[in-house]
């Protein structure tokens, strides 16, 4: 390789970076820096001007080693690697120095010790690119079939979506019945669609689809393998299923956080949860609620009551009258996430009961309303216009029910009321599978702190986990409603069939090598590979499967296509015989060289 | 007191790209703020760090070493940070034997989610880097090195290297007469091997350039000579260090 000219371009991401760090500090300092022949900053690198600086400074400095100091490899390094190919240039003699993430974001108040951090991560990165060598990706085959995890709204539209391009589903639920969380649901906002019929239609078409297998009362036992080519166990009680598949789609969805314990919730009966209401909601609800009060022998509270502690008496309807409180074990210290359903689900029930009902009365108890959008904001309207009550809480003193009745003190107001009523339902949120996080283990993706799954980038791969060939929708990810999930099941469907539909992938020639000079033989490697990548036998032997019959003389190979790059097998070699393609001995011990020239001086 | 107020930490991190490192990324996405103490190496995978990485590190006088990887079960590469469990247990055994706190390397977990955790993990780290102050600043520099360079040896060695290697095969599986060990048995066994191993590589050392007696070399690291003696004769039958003379009784090797 001819002696190594480095351009390093440097990222002020708008004020991200340039705000908190001395751009212009960092571009003298990487003039400086031993084979820089290049340093320029942009505005911002990954935009069509940045990337076309990048060329330019290729061709016109004859560069051969590209350096972009910005956000983080692990959603813009495809990008760089891209631009530097279209100059003529191997992606693998690109280098990323992480200085928004892991530096301008996180000293935002340092900028001078900020600065000095961004420098020596320059260095790191200049004496790191010096050594890069030039690579070629390794082509692996697609099995063009899905595997999707819950046959929910999210699920079904993923598994229908792949179906239709053509590619073989294996839809995979737990539940003996397909159809997840909106089987418990009445109607839908915001078109008042019955959700009964809505989940059924589409339960019904993934059943009747030819390229659809459907797995009810069965759960994913074991997957091993990489993008394009996971093998896959799926258990059914006793019976065992195995397949590979190239992609997969999670849709295991959420479900409702039951407020055992809250607002005497468990113990009265004329307390229930929103899902409850929605069940009550496609029966005759009226009838139940007098059923019920005849049951624990309550009487319906008489005109006029006066509890001590209110200041105010909301005169009793002679109708039903029931009170919703939003926010029940949601934004608070277990829970500080807004669960984003549970406020249109109480507008569109509150509108319910005045449509059943117009006398009944109906209290909406919120902390914030959450109607995004001109829809969703116009059903609110609509509610408020049909009179449903919102009376704002705060969360310092929240609503107690009582004694047939809700105390509540009105924010607006400045006054508690007590508001008699015939029935109380609680928001509660959406809450993420118990046992998400030994899926998430299987499939070796990230939950986040509540056990929702989480993507690989929120606004650039929001569909995506890091891993390749994995994908999410639905409230697996985040509580969502039926449109979102759907558009999120069509995204990640889609996502899905941009793999399937090449045939093969690309991937990256991060593997080991083994050198036969320095391999003696020992198999240690063949020990710790957790993928059979790499295993021993004669020299001679063709290099394509498992390993010989055994005898003297035998080396380590490895098996470029079952490598992933973890590099455990070269950190342990005896011998130092094997050598991390891209990770290489001699990379790492430049960037800690690089990182101590500071200290030494 | 003053000194330590002033003294800024230069601390290593060795990163996976699936966990630790989309931790580091999300710390920075949610703002959490953290010392400016951390220079990142990012690695495929925790397994990555070979022991030598963390000693060079030292030996350039680095105040302190983090490797962060996937919570134990949910590694990328299904059982990478095992082996570096495995890896940094040796490490810090040797840094203890030549003299180095191992408080100076820390071996933890962050996962993808876990943006606050390692901004705690760093803030952490470096109170505690500031509390034991620069790396190698009271010891005698040129001693300190040879001592590094011995700890290298070591985990450079066929024997340390097959052993941590195999260390949850034998455990797990057996030995290779089937036999499985217990992590007692196996930790005794490091251990002692460890130690062997780290205390002929400082003899090694000590007599590349100059002919020692086994008085000589028994001041040199500190130990009763009846103790060096028995490694200086498994060195000889080994033949990595000769007799080049006799000064009075006593004879002098070389390696």
């Amino acid at each position: 390789m001819d002696e190594a000219r480095v351009g390093v371009f440097i990222c002020h991401c708008g004020s991200n970076i340039a705000g908190f760090l001395d751009v212009p500090a960092l571009i003298d300092y990487a003039q400086t820096l031993p084979h820089v022949v290049f340093a320029q900053d942009n505005m911002y690198t990954c935009a069509d001007a940045g990337r076309a600086q990048i060329v330019k400074g290729i061709t016109e400095h004859d560069l051969n080693r590209v350096v972009v100091a910005s956000c983080t490899p692990r959603t813009h390094e495809p990008l760089f690697r891209s631009t530097c190919q279209q100059a003529g240039l191997n992606p693998y003699l690109f280098e990323f120095v992480n200085i928004r993430d892991q530096c301008s974001w996180v000293h935002m108040q340092e900028r001078e010790r900020a600065t000095a951090k961004a420098k020596d991560l320059l260095r790191m990165g200049v004496a790191r690119a010096v050594l890069l060598e030039p690579k070629e990706s390794i082509e692996v085959e697609v099995v063009p079939a899905a595997l999707v995890i819950g046959a929910g709204v999210a699920g079904l539209s993923a598994a229908l979506n792949l179906a239709k391009r053509g590619f073989e589903v294996k839809l995979v639920e737990r539940e003996p019945e397909m159809g997840g969380l909106l089987r418990g649901v009445h109607r839908l906002y915001p078109t008042g669609d019955d959700a009964r019929a809505f989940i059924e239609a589409r339960v019904e078409a993934a059943k009747g689809h030819p390229n659809i297998e459907v797995f009810t009362g069965a759960e994913v036992r074991d997957v091993r393998g990489f993008v394009g080519n996971y093998e896959v166990v799926v258990g059914q009680g006793e019976r065992e299923f195995g397949f590979s598949v190239g992609a997969i789609i999670v849709a295991t969805g959420a479900k409702e956080l039951k407020p055992v314990g809250m607002y005497s919730y468990g113990v009265n009966p004329l307390v229930v949860a929103q899902s409850e209401l929605e069940a009550m909601l496609e029966r005759d609800w009226r009838l139940e609620v007098r059923d019920w009060r005849l049951e624990i022998g309550g009487q319906r509270p008489t005109s006029n009551f006066q509890h001590p502690t209110s200041n105010i008496q909301l005169p009793t309807s002679n109708f039903q009258t029931v009170v919703m409180i939003q926010c029940v074990g949601a934004r608070d210290e277990a829970r500080p996430y807004c669960s984003r359903i549970c406020c249109m689900t109480a507008v569109k029930n509150a509108l319910l009961i005045k449509e059943a009902d117009p006398e009944a009365q109906v209290y909406v108890l919120y902390r914030d309303m959450l109607t995004l959008g001109a829809e969703y904001e116009g059903l609110y309207r609509e509610a408020r216009g049909r009179g449903v009550n919102f009376i704002q809480y705060r969360p310092q003193s929240p609503p107690t029910v009582q004694d047939g009745k809700v105390m509540v003190y009105d924010e607006l107001l400045g006054q508690t009321l007590g508001i008699p009523c015939d029935l109380v339902v609680l928001s509660t949120p959406l809450v993420s599978q118990a046992d998400a996080a030994n899926l998430a283990q299987m499939l070796k993706v990230p939950v986040d702190e509540h056990g929702f799954f989480l993507e690989a980038h929120v606004k650039l791969r929001p569909l995506d986990f890091a891993t390749d060939g994995i994908f999410l929708c639905g409230c697996a990810h985040w509580p969502a409603d039926v449109g979102e999930s759907v558009a999120q099941a069509y995204g990640a469907a889609a996502r899905a069939s941009i793999l399937l539909g090449k045939g093969a992938v690309q991937v990256e020639p991060i593997i080991s090598v083994v050198d036969e000079e320095k391999c003696i033989g020992c198999g240690l490697c063949e020990t710790v590979c957790p993928y059979k990548a790499i295993v021993l036998r004669s020299p001679s032997f063709p290099p394509q499967v498992g390993g010989d019959e055994g005898g003297a003389g035998r080396k380590a190979q490895t098996i470029a296509a079952s490598c992933k790059g973890c590099g455990v097998c070269g950190a342990g070699c005896p011998e130092m015989a094997i050598s991390m393609q891209h990770f290489t001995d001699q990379q790492l011990f430049a960037q800690i060289d690089a990182l101590a020239v500071e200290i030494m001086a | 007191m003053t000194e330590t107020v002033e003294f800024e930490p230069r601390i290593l991190g060795f990163l996976c790209n699936w966990c630790s490192y989309a931790g580091a990324d999300l710390a920075g996405v949610s703002r959490f703020q953290y010392p400016p103490t951390l220079r990142v190496i990012r690695v495929m995978c925790s397994g990555r760090v070979d022991p030598a990485f963390v000693l060079r590190a030292f030996s350039r006088g680095i105040d302190g070493v983090m490797i962060l990887g996937c919570h134990p079960g949910d590694c990328h590469y299904a059982t990478g940070n095992y082996y570096a469990r495995n890896r940094v247990k040796v490490l810090k055994r040797l840094l203890e034997l030549a003299g180095v706190n191992p408080d100076r390397l820390v071996l933890d977990w962050v996962s993808a989610g876990e943006g606050k955790r390692f901004a705690t993990l760093v803030h952490d780290f470096t109170e505690r880097i500031k509390a034991l102050g620069p790396f190698g600043l009271a010891q005698d520099r040129e001693e300190l090195q040879e001592r590094l360079a011995a700890a290298r040896r070591v985990v450079e060695s066929e024997q340390i290297r097959w052993l941590v290697g195999r260390e949850r095969e034998m455990i797990e599986g057996g030995d290779v007469y089937g036999q499985a060990v217990s992590q007692e048995t196996f930790d005794a066994l490091l251990e002692s091997s460890v130690v062997a191993e780290y205390l002929r590589s400082r003899l090694l050392l000590l007599t590349a350039g100059r002919p020692l007696s086994v008085r000589e070399m028994a001041s040199e690291v500190g130990m009763a000579p009846r103790l060096v003696l028995p490694h200086v004769v498994a060195l000889e039958q080994a033949g990595l260090i000769a007799m080049v003379g006799i000064e009075g009784n006593s004879p002098k090797y070389r390696s």
